[in-house]
């Protein structure tokens, strides 16, 4: 009787923190697409929708992008995943941490570094101007949005990918092997169905990251996509139309609708394993040729999906760098701004790491109601927070100033928007989805069984979560707390409506401020920088966490 | 009883003195660090008592901010170079009006006035758009650096040069304006479309343009001057020019109505209009130009100066009214024919190009005529200048409708409907234009 109390309580209390910071900022804004122009309730801004081609051309347009990354996407990250987490792979943690880099590219500076790498005057294609006398357009039009979109979104699936393949049961692998099964044969069958759930809820969040993305389109100024559209619409300069708002619920339409599509890909199957914490499948070593096969995808592949931040580093140090192949000197006065600017990195640490821990607390709890309660209501708890995926930053922080700038603080008078720890609610709902969508496929994959026999062994259910759960979803936890802390490490939208005073702002913030001006690149790209080292050195270590557990349970055992 | 009332007059205004030279001003502004830290230093080691804090916004974020905050407003000022952004908060009436005591300032740069003249925000520093270009990307492609607007129509400028939007950037949309009023609204129209038709790229904001020029994405960008003079200074490879038609316009500030502290305020914009002020705008990285005529002194050699220079801004009148009468539909139109169809455009363009680098001086009127033929379709205009300046039809456009008269003429249409409609014509006028001149291209 208590559990269910306890259970039921967590699901209200998460549906209101979700309605209160999520569902009525959202609706203050968006209840303007449903007025006409005098105010009165209509559905014909959504018919304008459907009859304008650009729009359609767009919503074609964002969906293509999407689905085309998706693909490009898993062509990065599944060798890295398969070849560091099935093989012994010298220096897989290292290869999985940089691996996980491209997640962060501080907005602006990362934009002009990856311009001065990949654009069509970049260092590669002056190079290969000069040399072979041709260029690449890797950053023009659809198929750059697409290129770049996968550089900077496969992490999704390369974290939540390996994430399921260390949970795999290795019994599963023997007994086929025992059965005779192997090679190609044995990844077909066993390996790849039972790490769909990651491979799905990674690919899950690259398709709806795209299809709502606004920085990439807008950084290669590609303007037939939603995302761009609604933002163009509703950031003119007095203009109010209703046009922006419309596509803004399209797109929230859309992405409920993609997770609903996911589900469904794995709905009706069973993931789970009973036997857990085996550190994954067992690790083979590679054949002499298939090594140096396996070591040169990966390095390409870690060499293309890095280049962008090869590039913001040079530019960190670079004087000038213009129409040339590198900067024209190197200079350490860049970092001198940045370190007599500490506070926006003290701001980031402080303000990322709440906002990451209240994402996984939350994404545990919903996790476990959706899929281990039958609470009235549950998977409107994962929709709802899944679409904060699609909400545009600049549409919430302006939700949020109108929801709570009239609440003043009780101890100091000041409006309630003003207030540092709003930063942190607003970067803990925009992360909550990256969380979410870790904890929900490692969960996915523990038996209820193990649950249930302890629960007959008189257990309580915290006891449970404590002893059972809690160090079983240990790589989902750590998965999603990283993802959340290091995308909110690098988040502007949202940020910038609600930052009142620069003492409280973060490093997003101090990047924005610098890359405003023509002298402001190398301070903003050594900000950028720094951004980038906290999240390697946290993501370093949580893998070192990881892997240190595995070893723990002295489960690395190597066959031949 | 006089005595007293005297001495109680002297303490108030004590009070008021020392209240004035004490406390926070809290600026709410679109200007980079370079800017906004140089003044706040300079203001505080004038007046030690008194904190400047500074909130970065971008304009639009920054207006957003001080609508959604009023009802509990903590801003003081709001400082930025659109005028049209103070004319939004004007519009909602969130300005208090303030006329500065300082002397010297004249009432007008280029043609283009000063101050607010209801006097609710006050110009404290002035800026055209010119062309600003990168010379080793320029050099590596054997092109010539421009002098006027007409020049980026050249076809050598193909895919070289950029521009942001103006419904992005209220500068950019003045520029705009400006080139429809000094060439009048079709044949302007027609201009801006021939010079967009060369461009790489419609950034989102204003200064992906400059940002754009100094890594050398693209050759040549339409830019505000201070965004080119700035690069100049920070040592990019870049040089600058203003063309002949060209408006000068003052970057602003306002006191916002309900300000805590609006003695200070009204403090720090004496501040930027007195000599120590309007000098730090000469700095290398901040380059704006003065409106106190007699800073130009200090100025370095070469730093142009409107108020001598007449030539600078000068060529058009500016006529302000229309300009605002018409402001989002000229955006709107805009976007519809060039930053959303920029594809289109250049295709049709090029196709136009390569017919006419092929007729050359041949005598062959048919090609002539349907290359003449695709040049007009490519410069039609969805919308006649008569409609586009009826103010009736500029409400469909605006955010709200107060009064039923204003609905009259054009009830229940919307602007979603009215550019989708427009949509449809400029994508087929660009189509056919691109067979005609591929028809052009044949008969040769």
């Amino acid at each position: 009787m208590f559990q269910n109390f306890f259970l039921k309580s967590t699901a209200i209390f998460i549906g209101l923190f979700l309605f209160i910071f999520l569902a009525v900022p959202i609706f203050q804004v968006f209840y303007v697409s449903f007025l006409d122009q005098n105010g009165h309730f209509t559905l014909l801004n959504f018919y304008d929708f459907f009859q304008s081609a650009l729009f359609i051309e767009s919503f074609y347009n964002s969906f293509y992008v999407a689905s085309m990354s998706v693909i490009l996407a898993s062509f990065f990250a599944v060798p890295l995943a398969y070849f560091t987490a099935r093989f012994n792979f010298k220096g897989s943690v290292l290869i999985q941490s940089l691996g996980f880099i491209p997640l962060i590219m501080p907005p602006f500076v990362g934009a002009v570094a990856m311009k001065l790498f990949f654009g069509s005057n970049g260092s590669v294609n002056l190079m290969l101007n000069q040399w072979l006398g041709f260029k690449i357009p890797f950053m023009e039009g659809l198929n750059g949005v697409i290129f770049v979109e996968s550089i900077h979104y496969f992490p999704f699936i390369l974290i939540n990918l390996i994430t399921s393949l260390n949970s795999i049961d290795r019994s599963m692998e023997e007994s086929a092997q025992s059965l005779g099964s192997k090679g190609f044969r044995l990844f077909r069958r066993i390996v790849l169905p039972l790490s769909m759930p990651g491979y799905i809820a990674g690919a899950s969040l690259v398709f709806l990251k795209v299809f709502d993305d606004l920085g990439t389109p807008l950084l290669l100024d590609v303007n037939n996509m939603l995302a761009p559209q609604a933002y163009l619409r509703i950031s003119s300069i007095g203009i109010n139309d209703p046009m922006g708002y419309v596509i803004g619920v399209i797109l929230v339409l859309t992405s409920i609708a993609a997770v609903f599509v996911a589900k469904l890909a794995l709905g009706g199957k069973d993931y789970s394993m009973l036997q857990k914490g085996g550190g994954g499948m067992v690790k083979r070593n590679f054949l002499p040729h298939q090594k140096y096969f396996a070591y040169f995808v990966v390095f390409f592949i870690l060499f293309l999906v890095l280049s962008p931040h090869i590039a913001l580093t040079l530019l960190s140090f670079g004087t000038i760098w213009s129409f040339s192949v590198l900067p024209d000197a190197y200079t350490f006065s860049h970092y001198k701004d940045v370190f007599e600017n500490s506070v926006f990195i003290k701001n980031t640490l402080l303000y990322c790491s709440i906002a990451a821990f209240i994402d996984i607390v939350l994404a545990f709890f919903i996790s476990y109601i959706v899929l281990r309660t039958k609470i009235i209501g549950r998977q409107l708890l994962d929709y709802i927070a899944m679409s904060a995926l699609a909400i545009p930053g600049l549409v919430l922080g302006i939700g949020y100033l109108r929801t709570f700038y009239s609440f003043n603080l009780p101890w100091n008078d000041k409006p309630l928007a003003s207030w540092w720890f709003m930063i942190v609610i607003i970067l803990a709902v925009r992360r909550l989805p990256y969380a979410l969508r870790a904890c929900n496929a490692v969960l996915m994959q523990i038996s209820k069984y193990l649950e249930e026999s302890a629960e007959s062994l008189g257990a309580q259910k915290t006891t449970i979560f404590r002893k059972i759960l809690i160090p079983l979803m240990m790589g989902g936890l750590l998965a999603g707390f990283i993802t959340s802390f290091s995308t909110a490490t690098v988040e502007l939208s949202a940020t910038i409506m609600l930052v009142s005073t620069e003492t409280d702002a973060p490093l997003a913030y101090a990047i924005y401020s610098y890359m405003q001006t023509a002298a402001g690149r190398g301070p903003g790209a050594g900000f950028g920088v720094i951004g980038v080292l906290i999240v390697a050195a946290g993501t370093y270590l949580s893998q070192l966490i990881i892997e240190k557990k595995y070893k723990q349970r002295g489960m690395e055992a190597k066959v031949d | 009883m006089k005595k007293i009332l005297a001495i109680f007059i002297a303490l108030t205004m004590f009070a008021s003195n020392s209240f004035a030279a004490s406390g926070n001003v809290v600026i709410v502004t679109s200007f980079p660090k370079d800017l906004s830290g140089k003044f706040k230093a300079a203001f505080e080691k004038k007046y030690p008592e008194i904190v400047v804090e500074v909130v970065g916004k971008k304009t639009t974020a920054g207006i957003k901010y001080i609508q959604e905050t009023k009802s509990n407003n903590g801003t003081d000022l709001f400082w930025a170079s659109a005028p049209d952004a103070f004319e939004v908060l004007k519009g909602d009436s969130l300005l208090a009006k303030y006329t500065s005591k300082v002397k010297g300032i004249p009432s007008k740069v280029g043609s283009y006035p000063i101050n607010d003249p209801e006097g609710f925000y006050t110009g404290f520093a002035a800026a055209g758009y010119g062309m600003m270009w990168n010379n080793r990307y320029l050099k590596a492609n054997n092109l010539p650096a421009p002098k006027e607007w007409i020049d980026l129509t050249n076809p050598i400028y193909f895919g070289h040069t950029g521009m942001s939007a103006p419904s992005r950037s209220g500068t950019t949309h003045l520029t705009v304006e400006t080139l429809l009023q000094g060439d009048g609204f079709n044949n302007g129209w027609a201009k801006m479309k021939n010079i967009a038709a060369n461009f790489k790229t419609v950034t989102a904001r204003s200064f992906g343009v400059p940002d754009g020029v100094n890594s050398g994405d693209f050759g040549v960008g339409i830019v505000i001057d201070f965004f080119g003079l700035s690069s100049i200074g920070s040592g990019f490879p870049v040089g600058f020019v203003y063309p002949t038609v060209t408006t000068l316009v003052p970057a602003n500030i306002g006191v916002i109505k309900n300000a805590p502290n609006e003695k200070n305020a009204q403090l720090f914009i004496d501040f930027l209009l007195t000599p120590e002020g309007q000098e730090i705008l000469l700095d290398p990285k901040i380059r704006r130009l003065p409106v106190n005529p007699k800073t130009y002194s200090k100025a370095p050699k070469d730093f142009p100066n409107p108020f001598k220079d007449s030539s600078i801004g000068a060529a058009v009148k500016f006529d302000v009214l229309l300009s605002k009468d018409r402001y989002n539909l000229v955006n709107s139109l805009f976007d519809v024919m060039i930053t959303y169809r920029l594809d289109d455009l250049r295709a049709a363009m090029s196709a136009i190009y390569k017919a006419e680098e092929a007729l050359g001086n041949k005598n062959n009127p048919k090609a002539k005529k349907l290359i003449a033929d695709a040049r007009a379709l490519v410069s039609k205009l969805p919308i006649s200048e008569a409609k586009a300046n009826d103010p009736a039809f500029n409400q469909i456009f605006k955010k709200k409708r107060k009064k039923a008269k204003d609905i009259e003429k054009y009830a229940g249409t919307r602007q979603a409907e009215v550019e989708a409609e427009w949509d449809k014509q400029v994508v087929s006028n660009y189509s056919e234009a691109k067979q005609k001149a591929e028809q052009a291209l044949k008969s040769l």
